[in-house]
């Protein structure tokens, strides 16, 4: 079926079969692979992206149901510009490891720095919690948020 | 894993939704923020032939307040019934509950008319609306019926939904000023289902306990409103002593099933730990010092 929407700020329209996830239509339909496909069930946060300016979980939406939706991956994020600062704390603080999970943390630490500006520590952990890292142990991850929400102050 | 094979249509009215479900009868089933119903296709628990998404069906949304009970559109997310004002105001448990249901990116599709329709057994809000006393809009092509949420889920992961049927909105008794509630719970790792929880609403009477609901999550085959415990507060001067009778008729309200998480004294024990955290924050030294 034919569905239409922003990505990245640009207009696609595309035709998808009804079982077609936002991720494997953004991965293999328009070619952004920076978002990753996990476990696809909607456990591990790998796929994180924004809709319509909230994040989500792209394995667990249809790409079908997202006629007229906006939709930013990792790279509309890395383009404008928004993290630059988290990036550059992710790279100083040593918070990605095999990489599999960084997108989907830095959407999902972005999702930090613009709604909870004063979140703590643990409030950082909290609403990391549903993003897995295997290699990291977190750590660092948290360091390089609270880095980064401390140097916006 | 990837879904398997179905169909999509998209419902712009109930009437559209009633429509497609009336056609297509068994085989198709209701997408609304599909948190759940994606995961269990991934699974291949379950195989549709059709998804009728009713996300875009207006007369699903919205929250508002109609005579004595606050009207919530089955159609709200879990993250808009967290920041929501009147929700905060009128069913602060629906609101304190919300961070404890998975994660942001979840809570951000998720919706309360999902959540209740799937009627997981350790889910938070099913236990939360028997605990508020609530009703459940439930439409079908012949109009509206109103059942009571106690009466709604009616086994494991069964509920009163009749075929044709949706949740349209659930409706919420307003608390009063003598209102409490709380809902605790312990989980592995956050976000996780619960392996125990309890939902808690009572009010305070000068100090005298009435119309205390107890609703146990995670611990059943549904939400379990302990009606001995509830009977052992009820009219009580809330403190230690009365929270120790409630916590001691818990041994006659529960049965827990074994599961993952380990057997049933352990999900009786965490029960118990839990009335005490919950009723706790009742005790007039703990509302002098909140």
């Amino acid at each position: 079926m034919k569905v239409s929407m922003t990505v990245n700020g640009e207009r696609v329209a595309r035709d998808v079969e009804p079982r077609r996830h936002l991720i494997d239509f953004l991965r293999l339909d328009l070619g952004l692979s920076g978002s990753h496909a996990g476990c696809e069930h909607g456990v591990c946060g790998a796929c994180t992206v924004r809709v319509d300016g909230e994040i989500v979980r792209g394995c667990l939406v249809l790409a079908a149901s997202l006629d007229g939706a906006e939709v930013t991956t990792i790279e509309g994020l890395t383009d404008s510009g928004e993290v630059a600062d988290l990036q550059a704390a992710f790279v100083a603080r040593n918070a990605a490891q095999c990489g599999y999970c960084t997108p989907g943390m830095v959407m999902t630490a972005a999702d930090i720095l613009q709604h909870h500006k004063q979140a703590t520590r643990a409030e950082i952990r909290e609403h990391l919690s549903g993003n897995y890292c295997r290699c990291t142990g977190y750590q660092a991850i948290v360091d390089a948020v609270a880095d980064t929400l401390e140097a916006r102050r | 894993m990837k879904w398997p094979e179905f169909s999509y249509a998209r419902a712009a009215t109930l009437e559209e939704a009633f429509g497609l479900l009336a056609q297509h009868g068994e085989g198709a089933r209701l997408l609304a923020g599909g948190q759940t119903l994606l995961a269990t296709l991934a699974f291949r628990l379950s195989e549709p032939r059709l998804l009728i998404d009713i996300t875009r069906i207006a007369a699903l949304r919205g929250i508002a307040l109609q005579g004595g009970s606050l009207r919530i559109g089955a159609l709200t997310r879990h993250a808009e019934l967290g920041r929501n004002r009147l929700v905060a105001q009128h069913a602060p448990l629906l609101a304190e509950a919300v961070p404890l249901i998975a994660h942001p990116a979840i809570r951000n599709r998720g919706t309360i008319g999902g959540s209740l329709a799937y009627a997981d057994p350790a889910a938070e809000l099913p236990a939360c609306i028997v605990a508020l006393e609530a009703s459940l809009v439930l439409a079908s092509a012949a109009g509206e019926r109103r059942v009571a949420a106690r009466d709604f889920f009616t086994g494991l992961f069964e509920t009163a939904l009749r075929p044709g049927e949706l949740i349209a909105a659930v409706e919420v008794p307003v608390a009063t000023s003598a209102a409490r509630s709380a809902i605790v719970e312990v989980a592995r790792r956050s976000g996780d289902y619960a392996m125990a929880g309890l939902a808690a609403a009572l009010r305070l009477e000068g100090g005298r306990v009435a119309a205390p609901r107890l609703v146990y999550f995670g611990v059943g085959s549904g939400p379990v409103l302990a009606a001995r415990a509830c009977a052992a507060l009820d009219g009580r001067v809330l403190d230690d002593a009365a929270i120790a009778a409630a916590q001691a008729a818990l041994a006659e309200d529960l049965d827990p099933p074994s599961d993952l998480h380990g057997p049933p004294e352990m999900k009786r024990h965490l029960a118990r730990v839990l009335t005490r955290r919950a009723l706790s924050g009742f005790l007039p030294a703990a509302e002098a010092a909140a």
